[in-house]
């Protein structure tokens, strides 16, 4: 028995291993090479990441059996019209009101963006003023406005601020013809006049020669290897001509037209709904102190030193703030200050809450009347997508311009 | 040259080297100085108090005279816990009590920050609720005993840190530490109940509201985010192109679209991804989106970190024969997030004031439901009064967590090592 079991396992069954070993050996040798595990690692992480996929997709499928996924309810009459945007009506396709709330949207990013700048810097600078009881007033509109949610921000300018305003027939009346009511904001808007064709003729001129002065002094400068202001003498020119157009004109081409009260509401004018107006004053006020802060590092940043150095090197309180505080701070403050603007554009979206006829809320609106979740959702997403890469590759291309070259 | 002591400095007159003279400012002198040094800081200075007495005068005069602040304790337990029964409050308590124990007891325990912590909650939560608002001496008492167990976790925690045998305080700081891990689920038990229990009935999440719902949205989301958030980082830095392309597309797409959308996709698209028979509620889901969108920020501020460890961390860790997964998680992660604790910090308290965009989905959270009281034809819309002091509680919350991320960050002096 012990015979025979010895020679079973001598004929067959170590053949068998060996040839087994002869194939597997390789194999486990393959494990332990490295580049063989690491395709294996990410065939396995794509596999599973296909499954996921397939399985969303299945589910998807099993979940909308009679809608197909398609954008053909793009070209069909939307049946619904914007409280504000371009010119549109209720015939018109779901493409052409998506396209009028993304115009809604790049107003407020648009104005906001260069207001909250503005802030931004005056109370940044203010947080450093020398000054107790600004830098005190700085100091709390940043800590306030910073620790508080945008959204609360939001209906406390729309609801509690603009809907308490009085109604239209007892507008407040602001200096320069500005009008504030239930409304929203009443501006004069500028118009032309006939004087306008003279005084356009000036401009183009002025824009010419301009455009060659500062090229010329450019290059001036460039042979004669001194510092100056081209851009400034370029200007200069320009704004010589406007004046003088302006001068020679019959009569002055452009006007301002003030809003009239009309029976129901103002007449004329440059009219701000007051969703506009909450939406911009929330977006501008806390992306300002954001800003602020940022401002405020970055002065910080520049070592007092570089003040003194050029202070002693004999430059001008402006020359030194010009050439040298302000180059080296913008370097540290560009950066982050762009992430504000993508902030400022994804803060935007909050315009539904207060029912701003932005992208978002018009994209709502259509995925209300037409149920085509998916695909509205992508389109969304595919916009603010753009909207954040197109800013960030302004913002970028301008620090490239400032950051500094080193050796 | 900060750190040489004054004894051992150099002695240009063979003297003593003695401290600069302190300079005692009068009044007069430090008005003349910070407001009035010239004609354009006194112009300023004249401005900005015409401006502050002009505004402070309307609204001292609105909150005084106008202003109807009746709504807020009339709503009180609306604002706080929403919907939750009325029966089942003394598990909100339960849960408050449970953390102010652990925050007293560590307190003591570690001292330092988290006593300012405690401290400043606690006058914080006392003056808040206490003084201003609440009519009810029940909740006045609960609201004392808060107080008092804080006080009391503080004096034992102070006590073992200070006479227990070294075991014995070990042993506390594991337990106490341990309850802060367990807190979050057990409070999350505590509240939600068992479905079909007798004791302890389930209050569906769909019931829960207001502060209580908040709270509940930041801090799982908060807990679910940083660990994806770390896996993200750590793919993106990953060689293998196949994880690493993933672990971008995912970061930079969420990173370019709004959280609103984030949330949208949430609420209208899980239930068509998933199979018909799951059933996720409104909760759920915001809490998913939330996780899914802090997630990529954190992973950014995690590479940070990453890149912020030295090259020769890793070359050591190699050289002494660590593998790849024992060199991250043992030498390059410790270093990496420590480094980043306060930009994550100030995430999370983005998430937080970000948790009120759950009108989206919608549910009734803080905001949410004071915006729903002022729709209550009973009160007329008193919008300035509750979103003053919304705006206000969510102020509290969220200074107090900038206040002691920045002490953290002095103390754990990053940056400066």
């Amino acid at each position: 028995m012990r015979g025979f079991l010895r020679r079973a396992h001598e004929r067959f069954l170590r053949p068998l291993l060996r040839s087994l070993a002869g194939v597997f050996a390789p194999l486990l040798k393959a494990l332990r090479n490295v580049r063989v595990l690491r395709a294996l690692v990410q065939g396995v992480f794509l596999t599973l990441l296909g499954l996921l996929v397939y399985w969303l997709y299945t589910n998807y499928r099993e979940n909308t059996e009679d809608l197909r996924f398609g954008y053909d309810f793009f070209s069909t009459t939307a049946g619904f019209t914007l409280s504000e945007g371009i010119p549109h009506d209720r015939t018109d396709p779901n493409w052409k009101l998506f396209l009028a709330g993304v115009v809604n949207t790049l107003r407020v990013i648009g104005v906001g963006i260069v207001l909250a700048s503005l802030l931004g810097l005056i109370a940044g600078v203010a947080r450093l003023s020398r000054n107790w009881l600004i830098q005190r007033i700085a100091t709390v509109y940043v800590e306030t406005i910073r620790n508080t949610p945008l959204l609360v921000q939001l209906f406390f300018w729309y609801t509690a601020t603009f809907l308490q305003l009085p109604p239209v027939r007892q507008a407040v009346e602001l200096p320069g013809a500005i009008f504030l009511s239930q409304r929203g904001l009443v501006l004069p808007r500028p118009y032309l006049t006939e004087g306008a064709s003279l005084w356009g003729t000036f401009l183009w001129i002025g824009l010419v020669l301009g455009i060659f002065v500062y090229l010329a002094r450019r290059v001036h400068l460039k042979r004669v290897d001194r510092p100056g202001a081209p851009g400034l003498w370029g200007f200069g020119v320009l704004a010589l001509f406007a004046v003088a157009g302006w001068v020679a004109a019959p009569v002055p081409p452009v006007a301002w037209e003030v809003a009239e009260l009309g029976r129901f509401n103002f007449r004329g004018g440059m009219q701000l709904s007051p969703e506009f107006a909450a939406l911009l004053l929330g977006l501008v006020v806390y992306t300002g102190a954001f800003i602020a802060e940022i401002v405020r590092g970055g002065i910080l940043a520049v070592s007092k030193g570089q003040r003194e150095a050029a202070l002693a090197l004999g430059l001008t309180g402006y020359q030194t703030l010009r050439r040298v505080i302000l180059p080296q701070a913008l370097r540290v403050i560009v950066p982050p200050v762009t992430s504000q603007y993508l902030n400022l554009a994804k803060n935007s979206s909050l315009a539904v809450a207060i029912g701003y006829p932005d992208l978002f809320n018009v994209a709502n609106t259509i995925i209300n009347k037409t149920g085509r979740e998916v695909e509205m959702i992508l389109v969304i997403m595919a916009s603010y997508l753009s909207l954040s890469l197109l800013t960030s590759l302004f913002m970028n291309w301008y620090n490239r311009r400032i950051r500094l070259v080193e050796r | 040259m900060a750190d040489v002591p004054a004894e051992t400095r150099t002695k240009p007159y063979g003297g003593e080297v003695l401290p600069p003279p302190t300079v005692r400012v009068g009044p007069l002198r430090w008005l003349r100085e910070n407001l009035f040094s010239s004609w354009w800081n006194s112009a300023l200075t004249v401005g900005a108090l015409a401006l502050l007495y002009v505004v402070g005068k309307g609204v001292l005069t609105w909150a005084v005279t106008e202003a109807n602040w009746a709504v807020i304790p009339a709503s009180l337990k609306l604002l706080l816990v929403g919907f939750y029964p009325e029966e089942e409050l003394g598990r909100v308590w339960a849960v408050l009590y449970g953390t102010v124990v652990l925050l007293g007891l560590s307190a003591g325990l570690w001292g330092g920050l988290l006593r300012e912590a405690a401290v400043l909650l606690g006058a914080g939560v006392g003056v808040l609720l206490g003084g201003l608002l609440l009519a009810g001496w029940g909740e006045r008492g609960l609201l004392g005993g808060l107080l008092l167990l804080l006080l009391g976790g503080a004096v034992v925690g102070g006590w073992l840190r200070a006479r227990a045998p070294v075991l014995l305080l070990r042993w506390g700081k594991r337990v106490v530490g341990g309850g802060w891990l367990l807190l979050p689920i057990g409070a999350v038990l505590l509240l939600r109940g068992v479905p079909g229990g007798e004791l302890w009935a389930e209050v569906p999440v769909a019931r829960w509201g207001g502060l209580l719902l908040t709270f509940s949205l930041a801090v799982v989301s908060i807990v679910l985010c940083f660990p994806l958030g770390v896996l993200l980082a750590l793919g993106r830095q990953s060689s293998l192109p196949v994880i690493r392309w993933t672990c971008i597309v995912y970061i930079e797409i969420v990173r370019g679209v709004p959280l609103v959308t984030v949330l949208f996709m949430a609420s209208l698209m899980l239930p068509l991804f998933l199979p018909s028979g799951w059933e996720i509620n409104k909760v759920l889901r915001a809490i998913a989106a939330f996780t899914l969108f802090t997630a990529a920020y954190v992973a950014e501020n995690v590479r940070g970190g990453l890149q912020s460890v030295p090259k020769g961390q890793i070359e050591a860790a190699q050289a002494l024969g660590l593998g790849p997964v024992l060199t991250t998680l043992l030498v390059v992660l410790p270093q990496a997030l420590r480094a980043v604790i306060p930009a994550n910090v100030g995430q999370f308290i983005a998430l937080f004031k970000d948790t009120s965009l759950v009108f989206i989905v919608p549910l009734l959270d803080f905001l949410g439901i004071a915006l729903d009281v002022l729709e209550n034809p009973k009160w007329g819309g008193p919008a300035r009064e509750m979103l003053l002091f919304v705006a206000l509680v969510y102020w509290f919350f969220t200074y107090f967590m900038s206040h002691m991320s920045r002490k953290l960050e002095r103390a754990l002096g990053v940056g400066e090592r």
